[in-house]
């Protein structure tokens, strides 16, 4: 079966499986529901028909929301669909954990990505899912990386793409979103004015706006983190799982990605206890943590890490949440903490990351 | 004074079809209860059992954020637009 609706978090109720994101009853999330009682049974026949699959993403379709499974007539073509992402290098480091002492300290690289971040996973799924519903423009509200993806994405598949970014962003991403030769709108205000935007047009356009309409396809593409981890660690979770928090929408999928791998017992272990980080100059989810607060009051947002710069985050109540519910936390880094975290990383383990993803470097510090 | 409350799509149906609603109003508060009383089904959509907004709507006046303001208080000048939209976009 696979995806069977999408269901609001709020009250329940379900919808089908078209461009929808909100509950028309309560305005809550809507989310991808499936039915995956056809893969119990022979795990060991599963964890070999994964490990045959793709080496992208698409080895977990199962897992994903698409009607029509893996794009492509096959396994093997998919591979060529579009703009491959994902099976990005699990990285044991050592000297990181020396440094931070831990025991052991695992970097999962998502910098090797075709653009280079995470968001290749949760764009790949939406563009296929766009595909299927036969839209022919992909658009997104971005900091910088969403918008390098889209463009990337609909430049693979012959789509036209339009991207709404903050006029502020850092310059080197604007370039590198312009070279794929996308429809860049940039905006006078923040993420936030930016998504407000976007919210509006994609009541009027008939477009794929990736984080706004096809929204609960688009975050399903994170469970894959969670997925590639559990099968590079040997088909088991991690203890705990550090991320970075901006809407929330990675922290709280990577969680449900595991939940589904301990549901169907394809995987050992537990549900990994969560940390998420945040900047210090954008942190409403830290924030309502530290206050035992259940919702997000929004903030406006002030610092260096422009792709963390969400101040009204759609998943914050999630997170908060989810933190409390395994153990864990969400902490607020400084800038100058994060400017430390990419010197951490990048001297003890080669990785040069940016600086959204230094906040879990400088979290653990 | 006369005040825009702007309805996303997905409560339009709600509202006759109407994408924006014309009241008489000098709050937040007021604007939606004015709305509320042309179309009743819209308060269980937007409100808590408890009076208050949902969590998942935003509302602004004049493209700001009303919690960055007074909330339900927050005052509206006479021309301005409410909006609502939904707040699970984005990320």
């Amino acid at each position: 079966m696979g995806i069977i609706s999408l269901s609001c978090r709020e009250c329940g109720t379900d919808y089908d499986l078209g461009a929808h994101y909100v509950c028309t009853r309560c305005f809550g999330p809507l989310e991808a529901r499936y039915d995956h009682d056809h893969l119990r049974g022979d795990i060991a026949e599963l964890r070999r028909r994964i490990q045959a699959g793709p080496q992208n993403i698409w080895r977990y379709a199962d897992f994903l929301p698409l009607a029509g499974g893996q794009p492509g007539p096959s396994a093997r073509a998919s591979s060529r669909a579009g703009l491959p992402a994902g099976c990005t290098p699990l990285i044991r480091a050592d000297r990181l954990a020396e440094r931070l002492g831990l025991g052991e300290v695992w970097v999962k690289n998502d910098a090797a990505n075709p653009t280079h971040s995470f968001k290749d996973r949760v764009v790949s799924v939406a563009a296929a899912r766009a595909r299927e519903l036969g839209f022919e423009v992909l658009a997104c509200a971005s900091t910088g990386n969403l918008a390098n993806s889209v463009a990337a994405h609909a430049a693979a598949l012959g789509m036209e793409s339009y991207v709404f970014i903050p006029a502020d962003l850092e310059e080197q991403k604007i370039l590198a979103t312009g070279v794929y030769g996308t429809n860049l709108v940039k905006v006078r205000g923040t993420y936030d004015d930016v998504n407000r935007l976007c919210t509006e047009l994609s009541g009027e356009r008939d477009w794929a706006f990736v984080n706004v309409n096809l929204r609960p396809y688009y975050a399903e593409g994170s469970k894959t983190i969670a997925y590639e981890v559990a099968e590079q660690l040997g088909w088991r979770t991690p203890d705990r799982v550090v991320a970075p928090v901006a809407s929330g929408s990675l922290y709280t999928k990577l969680e449900k990605g595991f939940k589904e791998w301990l549901a169907l017992g394809l995987i050992d272990g537990d549900v990994p206890v969560m940390h998420g980080a945040q900047a210090a100059g954008c942190s409403p989810v830290a924030q309502a943590f530290a206050a035992g607060h259940d919702v997000c009051r929004p903030v406006r947002p002030d610092t260096i890490a422009k792709s963390l710069a969400i101040g009204n985050p759609a998943d914050g109540p999630y997170a908060v949440e989810l933190a409390r519910r395994t153990g864990g936390s969400v902490e607020a880094v400084s800038d100058d903490e994060v400017r430390d975290g990419i010197r951490l990383l990048a001297e003890t383990t080669g990785v040069f990351t940016e600086t959204a993803a230094a906040r879990t470097s400088a979290s653990c510090s | 004074m006369s005040v825009a409350v702007k309805l996303p799509t997905q409560l339009r149906a709600s509202a006759g079809g109407e994408s924006t609603v014309e009241v008489e109003a000098a709050t937040v508060g007021e604007a939606l209860d004015a709305l509320f009383a042309r179309h009743g089904e819209l308060r269980e959509r937007l409100c808590d059992d408890d009076g208050g907004l949902r969590r998942f709507v935003n509302v602004y006046v004049g493209g700001e954020d009303i919690r960055f303001g007074d909330g339900l208080a927050t005052p509206v000048a006479a021309g301005q637009e409410v909006q609502i939209l939904p707040a699970v976009a984005g990320g």
